[in-house]
């Protein structure tokens, strides 16, 4: 991992290592990365792609797993859908 | 939205240990042969961003030795693509970030690894409450643990290497909690002593987890904390403890993943998929290797792995030359069921508020009502968010005795227009979706 890239997470610029997913970014920016159907904030589980706990909105593709994707720069990243 | 077909001799699910062993062994008699995994890159949970660069003909880790071997074979790697349908025999259907593919194969491997056990407790849909290896793939993703306080719990060796793994990583190891007795791991400590190799990574994970309190006979009770996790009170030999923490890193062993074996129509039973000397499944020309066949571990995944690559090439004599090493191998995948084997107070966790199934959020007291995984599905829409029931699905079969009867394409949420565009192609069965949003 050398560099660093940007991204926005609900808009809000931030700096990340290259190569990180962006269900780190989505930590480093210290937001949670959906709302369940209740209304309770949720985060990353299982790290590798099958509790669809992660799923964040990028580049305006919903139900994206963080977990499973690569930070790109530019990348614009939504959190807290259902 | 990009498409393609791509057809190969021997195809294989799955790029850990024994996907990548099984496509290394068919590629370097000359096959065709493709592996196909839903992660940015090869190596499985266990050799993820392992396979590091090597100098000439040394290797710094089994992981680059397997991993170079496969991409010197000629293999086609196709990374962050994962399997949705198998529209017809012969056929599969993978979806990628922006596209999808369709592969045809005339042999194929099922090397689709296992997941880790998840456990409904108070507060373990916070924030911040992961799985062990889930936080260990997020570190191994990028995520800063340098300073963090994180509590290890659950069961199964790898709880260890994942506190290990953190704690070199500069986090801070609360503590280790294991729900296996004294008495069963002192039982597998003393059989270790058939696996030379696992004796001298103990004595390694020992050495690095020096100071790092392990606790037998003991599991988290609840996590609590506003927006993430603050802290969680555990039941530790018999008494309750609150640790204040930032990250509660707790797996339940592992679950093979084995919704793909089950689409294809492999038979399976005990949640194992039967496999033949040669690692055929019930079904001719699909073979499975790996955890999906018992939970094994790195060696026995790499050896079936081996044995199944071969197998679907026709090398049956250099394919035989393996059994006696995995025979050892399986071994200790039978010492692995009986030593971290759930306890039953496990199942008194959850209270009646507490989310069982976290996708839909059902509660256990709804699920109390129910009496099967089937009418727990069409009354509470349990196990019917885009997990599929991965996560709630092996819970509630602790939890409840349910067994799940069926597993519908897609077996992974897919988008429309990837089945509308092989649709265009064949009829497809669209009439019962599954994991779909609402």
């Amino acid at each position: 991992m050398q560099g660093q890239l940007n991204v926005r997470i609900n808009g809000t610029p931030i700096a990340v290592p290259a190569g990180v997913t962006v269900a780190v970014a989505v930590a480093l920016a210290e937001r949670p990365c959906r709302t369940s159907v209740t209304g309770e904030a949720r985060g990353p589980l299982c790290g590798m792609g099958i509790c669809f706990e992660c799923r964040v909105a990028i580049n305006g593709k919903l139900h994206c797993r963080a977990c499973q994707v690569l930070c790109e720069s530019g990348m614009e990243v939504e959190t807290g859908s259902r | 939205m990009t498409e393609s077909q791509l057809h190969f001799d021997v195809l294989v699910i799955g790029g850990g240990p024994a996907g990548v062993a099984a496509a290394a062994r068919a590629s370097d008699c000359g096959a065709r042969t493709g592996i196909v995994d839903d992660n940015p890159s090869l190596g499985g949970q266990i050799w993820r961003n392992e396979a590091g660069q090597h100098e000439g003909d040394h290797y710094p880790n089994d992981a680059s030795h397997w991993v170079q071997r496969l991409c010197t074979s000629g293999a086609t790697s196709l990374c962050g693509m994962r399997v949705v349908h198998r529209p017809e025999a012969g056929v599969l259907l993978a979806e990628s970030f922006d596209g999808f593919c369709e592969l045809r194969y005339e042999k194929l491997v099922l090397a689709t690894g296992a997941r880790e056990g998840f456990l409904p407790f108070p507060g373990w849909t916070l924030p911040n409450v992961m799985g062990a290896g889930g936080l260990q793939a997020m570190v191994k993703c990028g995520l800063p643990i340098r300073g963090k306080r994180v509590l290890v719990t659950g069961s199964g060796p790898l709880l260890l290497a994942v506190a290990a793994y953190l704690r070199k990583h500069g986090a801070e190891i609360s503590m280790i909690c294991e729900q296996a007795s004294w008495r069963s791991l002192a039982r597998f400590g003393l059989a270790l002593s058939n696996w030379p190799a696992k004796v001298a990574q103990g004595i390694r994970l020992k050495r690095e987890l020096a100071g790092v309190a392990f606790a037998a006979n003991s599991w988290p009770v609840s996590a609590s904390g506003q927006q993430a996790l603050e802290a969680v009170t555990i039941m530790r030999a018999g008494k309750v403890e609150d640790i204040a923490c930032d990250y509660l890193a707790c797996g339940f062993h592992l679950v093979p993943n084995l919704e793909l074996p089950l689409l294809l129509g492999c038979a399976v039973g005990h949640g194992r998929v039967h496999v033949d000397d040669f690692q055929e499944t019930t079904v001719p020309s699909v073979f499975c290797a790996g955890e999906p066949t018992s939970i094994g571990g790195v060696d026995l995944a790499l050896v079936e792995g081996q044995i199944a690559g071969l197998a679907a090439t026709g090398r049956a004599t250099e394919a035989r030359g393996l059994f006696s090493q995995r025979q050892k191998a399986r071994r200790f995948a039978q010492l692995l069921d009986r030593t971290f084997r759930l306890r039953p107070e496990l199942k008194t966790l959850s209270l009646p508020e507490t989310m069982v199934c976290r996708c839909e959020d059902v509660s256990y007291a709804r699920l109390q009502q129910c009496t099967s995984w089937r009418s727990a599905k069409l009354h509470t829409r349990c196990g019917m968010g885009p997990c599929q029931g991965r996560v709630c699905g092996p819970a509630t079969q602790f939890l409840f005795d349910w067994h799940p009867d069926s597993v519908r394409p897609p077996v992974f949420p897919a988008r429309v227009e990837t089945l509308v565009a092989t649709a265009q192609h064949r009829e497809l069965h669209l009439s019962e979706p599954a994991g779909g949003h609402r």
